[in-house]
C-alpha cells in the first residue's frame, strides 16, 4: 500500500505545531498501524530528520499508553486501541490525518505525545478502596453475586487511554469516570466509600479543566474496550444520592 | 574482585573465571514451614514515628514495584516511585492475562501450601531455592483476600464464592482469575493502592522517569540517577533504600511478548556497580503466541496458556498435508502429539516443554501457516471439539477476548478455522540475584517481582509470575526492608558526595557520546540483530558452537554500535530514540553475559536446553552432580563505553532438605 500521512509535529509543550505531509510507500495490510510509523521513523532517521514521537508501551490493547486521532476518529476507524488497528482496515492510496488527543486537560508534551496524569489525580481522589495490606478479611467471607461481579469487571476493563475524552465535543472525562464509580460501586467492598469516592473525584475532573456530559456518546463509541454510556448514569445517580446524603 | 579467583577448565577459560561461593545467610534454620513466620520475627521493627524519617527508592510500578510502593507507605516510610510510562498504571504486569496461583484449596481437589511449593519446584526443575519458594506459596493466599478487599473483580460462580481454573503444567484448580485480564486488574488493584498514598503523601510519584545510573556509597545502595523524560533534566533521588522492580529483560531478544519499553537497564547498571546477575541464561519461551508475519513486527503477542485447557494442539501428521485447510485434515491424519507424547499431562505440559515439542514439530517440516525463512513457523491450537462438547457461547465467555484478540491480528476466525500458535520469548526466571531478604549483593539494594532470580528456577509455571510479584510486593519485601531501615536512617549524602557526582557524570557523559556518535544506523537496527543472534543460538535450544559463535557476533556488533549508531535529537528535550539508544546499549552487554551463562551450564533443565545434554528420546538432561547451584555472576569491568572484562562466576550451591530430587517427567 502506499499512503499520505499528515501528522502533526510539535518541538515541546509551548512551541507551535503544524501539520507535516509524509509519503509512505510499500505498507503491508498485515503491519500494525504503529508499525507503519516504525517504518516512517526508520526513514527519517536515515534521512536525519527527527522521528515522531509517539507513546505506545504493550502493543497489544491493554497498558492504554498508546492513542492517537486518526483522520478525526479516536484510536482510528475500528473499535480497537491504536495499537491494535491494522493496515488493512486502510485503502491504498488513502490520506491519513494524525493528531494527538486535543483537550484542555491533556496538553501535548511533543508530537503525539500528550500528558494524562490528571486521569492519574482523578483516581487519587477517591478511585479506590481503602484496604491496607495486612488487613483484609478471608476472601470468601463476602459473597459477591456473579451479576455484580460481572458488571464490575466490565466496568474496570477502562484501560485509561483518554480516547473518550478525545472524542468528545466537551472533553469530557465522564466515561472514565463513570467507569471506576461503577466498578467500585457494583463490590460489597466499594459501599462504605460509595458517596465521598464520587464527590471527590467529580471535583478533580472539573478542577482539571474536563468538561461536562451533554449525553453526544462519542466517547463510549470511541472506547476501544466497549465501556457502555450508561456508567455515565450510575455516576450521575451515585452524585445525585451523594450529594442530597441518599448514598 | 575476590580472592579466590580461579580459572575454569577447557573453553570456558576464554569467557569466565571463577570466584568465592556465596549462600543466603538469612532465612533461619529449622522446619520449612517456620522460616516465614521466624524471619518476619526476627527482622528488626521500625518505630511508626521514626518511619517517615526513612526514604525508599522503587524503580518500576507493576505488580510488584505498585504493590510495595503502597505497603511501605501505608506503613508510613517516605517513598519515591519511578516509571518510565507516563502513569503507573501502564506497567507491563498489566498484560498478564491467564491467572494468579494461590493455595486456597476452595475446590478441595488435594491443594496446600506444600503442593504449590512441591509444583513450583519441580516446575523450575530443581533450580530454585527451596526457601524462598516455600514463602511464596505461605503468603499466596493471603494475596487473593488483599486483592478482594481492593476490589479486584474476579470470576465468581452464581453462588457469589470465587472461581478457579487449572492452569499450565498442575493437575489442581488453583488459579483465579479475572476473564483473559487478570494482570490487568490485579495491577489496577495496586495502581489505585498507590495513588491513594499519593494522594495521602507518603508516596512521591516520578512517572515518565528512568533510572539511568545506582548511587552506591561506602558499599550501600543510595539513591539512583534518573532522567526526565520529558524535560531531558538528569535528576538526583538519594534515599536509605533502593528497590528495583523494574522487571524482565525478553526484549533482548527484540521480539518477544514485552512492552515496547520493556528493559533492563535498572538492572544492568546495578549489576555494573556490583549486585551480581543470578542465572541470566534462563528464559521462558511461551508455547502460545501468534505466529511472526514478516520482518516488520515490533512485537509478538501471547494468548493465554489457559487456552490450553480446551484447546488441542496438533499438526499434519504427514508434510504434503501442511498447505491444506485444517478443516479438510481428517481426523486420522492428524497428529494431537503432545497428548501422543505426554499422556498424562497432554496439552497441559509445562510451557519450556510445549515449546519446544512445537519447534520439534516444524523443525521435522510439519508447520503449518506462512514460511518463515525456510520453516512454516507455527501448529494449530483446535476448538472445534471444546465448542461441540461446551457450546460455542460457553467458550465464548471463557475465551472471547483470546478470541477477538487473535481475529484482529491475523484476520482470521478461530471459532471456525483453528488458531495458529509458535513459541515466543516472554518472561525471564535470571534477574539480579537476592537472598531471602530480597536483598542483592550490594547491602541497601533489594529487588522484587521478575528483575530477581529467586522464585522460579529454570522455569516458571503459568500464573506464578502475578503470584511473586504480589508476594514480594505486599507481604516478603515491606517485612524484610524493615530489618535494614531499622538500622537508618543512614548519613545525609551532599550532590556534590564523590559517588552521587561519580554516578551523575558518567550518564551525563553516556547521553552525550550516544549524541555524538551520528553513525547511519538505526538504534532499532543495532536491537534487530542482537535480537536475531539471541534467538539463534540462546533460545530455545542453545550448542557450545552456537553460544561461542553468538558471544563473537555479539562483541562486533557491541563495537560497532559505539562507532556507528545514530541519535538524532536533543539531550534536553524528550526524545525516544535517545531512550531507546541506551536501553538498547545495555542489551548488547547483558546479551553476552547470557550466552556466558548458557556456555558454562554444561546441562538442560527447565527454559535451558542444552542441544549436548538431552535423554534419548530427546527430554531435557539435568546433571545435578555438577550444577546444582545458582550461577550468580559478577561484572568485571571494562576500559571503555561498551567494553567487558570477562565477568565472575560466583555459584550458589542448592541443598534440597524437603523434596526429593528427581527427574522431571510428564509423561
Amino acid at each position: 500500500m502506499n499512503l499520505t500521512l499528515k501528522i502533526w509535529r510539535q518541538d515541546g509543550p509551548t512551541a507551535r505545531g503544524e501539520l507535516v505531509t509524509y509519503q509512505v510507500p510499500d505498507i503491508s495490510p498485515d503491519m500494525s498501524f504503529l508499525e507503519m510509523l516504525d517504518v516512517l521513523n526508520e526513514r527519517l532517521n536515515a534521512e536525519g530528520k527527527e522521528p515522531v514521537a509517539f507513546d505506545s508501551d504493550c502493543r497489544e490493547g491493554i497498558c492504554g499508553m498508546c492513542g492517537l486521532m486518526i483522520s478525526g476518529d479516536a484510536h482510528g476507524p475500528e473499535k480497537t486501541t491504536t495499537c491494535q488497528l491494522h493496515m488493512r482496515s486502510f485503502k491504498d492510496g488513502e490520506t491519513i490525518t494524525i493528531e494527538p488527543w486535543r483537550a484542555t486537560a491533556f496538553p501535548v508534551l511533543r508530537d503525539l505525545v500528550v500528558d494524562r496524569t490528571a486521569f492519574d489525580r482523578i483516581i487519587q481522589a477517591g478511585g479506590f478502596i481503602s484496604a491496607n495490606t495486612g488487613a483484609a478479611p478471608k476472601a470468601e467471607a463476602i459473597l459477591v453475586p456473579k451479576e455484580n461481579a460481572d458488571r464490575a469487571f466490565m466496568a474496570a476493563e477502562c484501560i485509561g487511554c483518554g480516547a473518550c475524552v478525545a472524542a468528545c465535543p466537551n472533553a469530557s472525562g465522564m466515561l472514565f469516570m463513570g467507569a471506576k464509580v461503577t466498578h467500585l460501586g457494583e463490590l460489597p467492598q466499594g459501599q462504605p466509600e460509595r458517596a465521598q469516592r464520587v464527590a471527590a473525584m467529580v471535583a478533580t475532573h472539573d478542577a482539571e479543566g474536563f468538561g461536562g456530559c451533554t449525553n453526544i456518546g462519542e466517547c463510549s463509541h470511541a472506547c476501544p474496550k466497549g465501556i457502555p454510556l450508561d456508567v455515565i448514569s450510575q455516576l450521575n445517580a451515585d452524585m445525585r444520592k451523594a450529594k442530597s446524603g441518599r448514598l | 574482585m575476590t580472592e579466590t579467583l580461579n580459572k575454569p577448565e577447557g573453553v570456558d577459560a576464554d569467557y569466565y573465571s571463577v570466584g568465592a561461593p556465596i549462600a543466603d545467610t538469612k532465612a533461619p534454620a529449622g522446619p520449612i514451614e517456620n522460616k516465614w513466620t521466624l524471619r518476619k520475627f526476627d527482622a528488626s521493627l521500625v518505630n511508626p514515628a521514626n518511619r517517615r524519617k526513612l526514604s525508599v527508592i522503587i524503580v518500576g510500578t507493576g505488580l510488584a514495584g505498585a504493590a510495595a510502593g503502597a505497603t511501605l507507605g501505608e506503613a508510613g516510610y517516605h517513598v519515591k516511585s519511578f516509571c518510565f510510562q507516563d502513569s503507573p498504571r501502564r506497567a507491563h504486569s498489566i498484560a498478564a492475562q491467564g491467572g494468579i496461583n494461590a493455595a486456597k484449596n476452595y475446590k478441595e481437589d488435594g491443594d496446600s501450601i506444600y503442593r504449590l511449593f512441591y509444583d513450583t519446584v519441580k516446575g523450575g526443575d530443581y533450580r530454585a531455592r527451596e526457601t524462598n519458594v516455600y514463602r511464596l506459596a505461605e503468603v499466596s493466599a493471603n494475596i487473593i483476600d488483599q486483592c478482594v478487599a481492593q476490589g479486584v473483580p474476579f470470576a465468581r460462580e452464581y453462588g457469589g464464592l470465587l472461581d478457579n481454573r487449572s492452569f499450565g503444567g498442575v493437575q489442581v484448580s488453583r488459579t483465579f482469575y479475572a476473564r483473559g485480564q487478570t494482570g490487568q486488574q490485579l495491577l489496577i488493584g495496586a495502581y489505585q493502592a498507590l495513588e491513594r498514598q499519593i494522594a495521602a503523601g507518603t508516596v512521591e510519584m516520578y512517572a515518565r522517569h528512568e533510572m539511568l545510573e545506582l548511587i552506591v556509597a561506602d558499599g550501600q545502595a543510595r539513591g539512583i540517577i534518573a532522567r526526565n523524560l520529558v524535560t531531558g533534566e538528569i535528576e538526583t533521588h538519594l534515599a536509605d533504600a533502593v528497590v528495583l522492580a523494574s522487571g524482565g529483560y525478553g526484549n533482548v531478544f527484540f521480539l518477544s511478548t514485552n512492552a515496547m519499553g520493556s528493559n533492563v537497564t535498572a538492572n544492568w547498571r546495578a549489576h555494573r556497580k556490583g549486585a551480581y546477575f543470578g542465572n541470566p541464561c534462563y528464559t521462558q519461551i511461551h508455547p502460545t503466541c501468534i505466529p511472526v508475519s514478516g520482518d516488520h513486527q515490533s512485537k509478538l503477542t501471547l494468548m493465554s496458556e489457559s487456552l490450553r485447557n480446551d484447546g488441542r494442539i496438533w499438526v499434519p501428521k504427514r508434510k504434503e498435508d501442511c498447505e491444506k485447510d485444517p478443516r479438510q485434515i481428517p481426523e486420522e491424519d492428524r497428529d494431537y502429539y503432545l497428548e501422543r507424547i505426554y499422556p498424562a499431562f497432554g496439552n497441559l505440559v509445562p510451557r519450556d516443554i510445549a515449546s519446544r515439542q512445537a519447534k520439534n514439530m516444524c523443525d521435522e517440516g510439519r508447520g503449518v501457516g506462512p514460511m518463515v525463512g525456510d520453516f512454516r513457523r507455527g501448529v494449530y491450537l483446535d476448538f472445534a471439539d471444546a465448542i461441540a462438547r461446551l457450546g460455542k457461547p460457553a467458550v465464548e465467555a471463557k475465551y472471547g477476548n483470546l478470541f477477538d484478540m487473535y481475529a484482529r491480528i491475523t484476520g482470521e476466525n478461530p471459532y471456525e478455522t483453528p488458531m495458529r500458535i509458535y513459541p515466543a520469548v516472554h518472561y525471564t526466571m535470571g534477574g539480579l540475584w537476592v537472598d531471602y531478604d530480597l536483598q542483592s549483593s550490594i547491602p541497601g539494594l533489594f529487588v522484587t517481582g521478575e528483575a530477581n532470580f529467586s522464585d522460579h528456577g529454570a522455569n516458571r509455571l503459568g500464573a506464578s509470575a502475578l503470584m511473586q510479584g504480589l508476594a514480594d510486593g505486599y507481604f516478603v519485601l515491606p517485612n524484610t526492608i524493615r530489618d535494614y531501615l531499622a538500622k537508618g536512617p543512614y548519613p545525609t549524602l551532599d550532590e556534590n558526595d564523590p559517588s552521587v557526582a561519580e554516578a551523575r557524570t558518567s550518564v551525563e557523559d553516556r547521553t552525550r557520546r550516544l549524541l555524538a556518535i551520528n553513525g547511519e544506523r538505526s538504534v532499532d537496527s543495532f536491537h534487530k540483530e542482537l535480537g536475531h543472534i539471541m534467538w539463534e543460538y540462546c533460545g530455545m535450544e542453545r550448542t557450545e558452537t552456537g553460544l561461542m559463535k553468538a558471544i563473537d557476533l555479539i562483541r562486533s556488533l557491541r563495537a560497532e554500535f559505539w562507532r556507528n549508531v545514530r541519535v538524532l535529537g536533543a539531550a534536553d528535550t524528550l526524545n525516544q530514540s535517545l531512550e531507546k539508544a541506551g536501553r538498547v546499549a545495555d542489551f548488547l552487554e547483558l546479551g553476552e553475559l547470557m550466552c556466558i551463562d548458557a556456555l558454562h551450564r554444561r546441562e538442560s533443565c527447565g527454559g535451558h536446553f542444552r542441544a549436548e545434554s538431552q535423554t534419548e528420546d530427546g527430554e531435557a538432561l539435568r546433571h545435578d552432580d555438577e550444577f546444582l547451584y545458582v550461577a550468580a555472576w559478577e561484572y568485571a569491568g571494562g576500559s571503555g563505553e561498551g567494553e567487558m572484562g570477562a565477568p565472575v562466576l560466583h555459584k550458589e550451591d542448592l541443598a534440597y532438605e524437603f523434596i526429593q530430587l528427581k527427574q522431571r517427567s510428564y509423561k
